[in-house]
């Protein structure tokens, strides 16, 4: 008989336990600090130099400077975290929080105004002088 | 004499945790031969040399198995830093240690479970990954991500272990050694279980040895070899000895693996208490340097052992990658156990080589 | 502190002819074929036969046969049955043209659209420059001689 009640033990132990699993979404779920969720871009110390567009593995980042533009295409991101390494200015971060599913794909956009370069005559006559 | 028949098995079964297709040659309710068929999730990852360089390669080989994720990107690692004659420093090797020996004990709870689902307990099935969920939080806690990591660089780890986190993985660890010592009664001294798993599937120690088994499949014969005697990562510094039993079959291969969750348990302690403090976590690589030769590195994954070939020409994209996962190696040793053995067996049996086709077919 | 035994990598380069003598010998010893791969480097492909040994010793030695694309390969699936799903996943990958294999899938093993996606022409590596010596930092005392090794360098 002590072959076959090996579980009993485990089953009444059950019966009386609350849910091992947590009611999401009803409750919140609790991400630890490190988890990787998605980007976060400090756009103000950005200095649109392009390298984690050059690094990204999926493509999903796209910067321009002339344009002044820094998207990210949240989907596609695989959370490698791989841009925040590469990053002179470290203004990227990885942060908890995953994105929710929605019906399309869409990217998110930051700008900045961009100031056309200004015209120097007076380099140019130089040049020629020398 | 009765008539044969071919009935096909997979790729989809409510069993397979994975797509794999078998031909099963039958006669009456016996099975005289089966012929595999694989290729279902063929991704083509080594054919990615050719696009991303030898840094960015780390991301697609961690992405090739979802169990054995951080075993992929070490084994790589290990490869490339041999090549390049990179000196990792200790303390990222202790902690590649000790994230290798947590991989190890969440791949056999996983495993556990689908034996038990397999032969219809799944009371059983959930009380193993219940506590598989205690080990995916301490990856969550420490690495950031539950089945994918990304802290393995070409020179050592990204992120370090706090003191706290430590005492939580310790703590997690002893909560599963007393859950599993209950449960472990269920699986090995059970009746029902072991009128299933016992005599079932039986390979001698020769025939494992001349059809190439590796990992757990193999040692449950008698074949005692485990790879991490090589000495890789941290495991010089560590004291163990390879599980073995001697019947070979299924029965054997559950208590192999129950034990070597045990040893691991044993391990995770041995290097904690031996991780040095240090301030760096891994040797920078400067951009101008690229791998130039070729390496054979072997790693012991959960499944087995697994062998990594990497050949560099001097330039940031790699010659070559040969990922050859252990599935790879027990794929034949399976078939042979199929041969002679009861149509209703056939799902065990499948089970008992722990089959991570994703790995296998890449 | 646990005994380590971790013994060096081999590898032999031999001729195909003397693929099945070598085989033979390493089944004789007692080896087990750990892996068998294929790669294409300047339109040549690199075989590589891996054996691991089982014995307590951990060692590892690996064939090495360099053909051209047309030259044929005999399997050795004779000695060990089990490198049919290595030869061919080498055939159909690479087309590496290997004969009499115990367990011929015909180029079915991964039903892949494209035909040896694999043989790919890399472009070749360019020669390393010689690495730069830079100029020695002029000291206040031979202030004279900085500018001159400036000039040659």
């Amino acid at each position: 008989m002590a072959k076959l009640m090996n579980f009993t033990g485990t089953i009444l132990k059950n019966l009386f336990h609350k849910p091992v699993t947590t009611k999401y979404p009803a409750e919140p779920a609790v991400y630890p600090e490190r988890s990787r969720g998605h980007i976060e871009n400090d756009f103000d110390q950005c200095i649109l130099c392009g390298l984690c567009m050059r690094n990204c593995p999926t493509g999903t980042i796209k910067v321009s400077k002339p344009e002044g533009y820094w998207k990210i295409n949240r989907f596609d991101c695989i959370q490698c975290g791989y841009c925040t390494l590469k990053c002179p200015k470290k203004c990227l971060s990885i942060v908890p929080g995953y994105q929710t599913p929605g019906p399309e794909k869409k990217e998110e956009i930051l700008t900045r105004p961009v100031t056309p370069p200004p015209e120097k005559p007076a380099a140019k006559e130089e040049k020629t002088a020398v | 004499m009765g008539k044969q028949s071919t009935v096909p098995f997979g790729p989809q079964h409510p069993v397979l945790p994975e797509p794999v297709h078998l031909d099963l040659v039958m006669e009456d309710e016996k099975i005289l031969k089966a012929i595999p068929s694989i290729g279902f999730v063929h991704r083509g990852l080594e054919s990615l040399i050719e696009k991303k360089d030898y840094q960015e390669m780390v991301y697609v080989v961690e992405r090739t198995c979802g169990i054995c994720s951080f075993m992929h990107g070490m084994g790589y690692c290990e490869a490339v830093e041999h090549i390049m004659n990179l000196e990792v420093p200790k303390r990222a090797r202790f902690l590649r240690t000790i994230w290798c020996e947590m991989s190890r004990i969440h791949s056999h709870l996983l495993w556990l479970g689908l034996l038990a689902d397999a032969f219809g307990f799944e009371s059983l099935f959930y009380q193993a990954w219940r506590m598989r969920e205690k080990i995916l939080d301490c990856f969550e806690m420490t690495t950031g991500g539950r089945v994918i990591f990304s802290v393995n660089t070409i020179g050592g780890v990204l992120k370090d272990m706090e003191p706290d986190h430590i005492k939580a993985i310790l703590g997690a660890i002893e909560w599963i050694e007393g859950e599993l010592k209950v449960i472990r009664r269920t699986f090995l001294f059970d009746a029902t279980v072991e009128t299933r798993l016992k005599g079932v599937g039986v390979l001698s120690k020769e025939e494992a040895h001349d059809l190439g088994c590796v990992g757990p499949f193999g040692r449950a014969s008698g074949l005692k070899v485990d790879t991490r005697k090589r000495g890789y990562a941290a495991y010089p510094e560590i004291d163990f000895e390879p599980v073995t039993s001697t019947v070979g079959d299924c029965f054997a291969r559950c208590d192999v693996r129950i034990n070597e969750v045990f040893q691991s348990i044993d391990i995770i302690r041995q290097a904690v208490a031996k991780l040095p403090e240090e301030k760096d976590l891994n040797v920078p690589v400067k951009p101008v340097d690229t791998p130039l030769g070729e390496y054979f590195m072997r790693v012991e994954q959960p499944r087995g052992e697994a062998c990594y070939y990497v050949k560099g020409n001097g330039t940031k994209l790699l010659d070559r990658l040969r990922i050859r996962t252990p599935t790879f190696a027990n794929i034949p040793g399976m078939l042979k156990t199929l041969e002679g053995a009861d149509y209703a067996d056939v799902p065990i049996l499948i089970l008992t080589i722990d089959p991570c086709i994703s790995c296998t077919e890449r | 502190m646990a005994e380590v035994i971790c013994p060096e990598n081999e590898l032999i380069t031999i001729e195909p002819e003397e693929l099945l003598d070598h085989t033979m010998k390493m089944k004789k010893q007692g080896f087990r074929l750990s892996q068998a791969c294929a790669a294409y480097v300047e339109k040549k492909y690199e075989l590589s036969y891996s054996f691991a040994a089982d014995d307590g010793s951990y060692l590892l030695k690996s064939l090495r046969i360099v053909i051209d694309p047309e030259v044929e390969v005999s399997s050795i699936t004779e000695f060990y049955p089990y490198a049919f799903l290595y030869e061919n996943e080498m055939k159909e990958l690479f087309g590496v043209k290997i004969r009499m294999i115990n367990l011929d899938y015909d180029n079915k093993l991964y039903r892949i659209r494209q035909e040896t996606p694999l043989k790919v022409d890399r472009p070749k590596a360019p020669p390393k420059p010689a690495p730069k010596v830079p100029p020695k930092p002029a000291a206040p005392a031979n202030s004279g001689e900085a500018p001159a090794q400036k000039g040659e360098g």
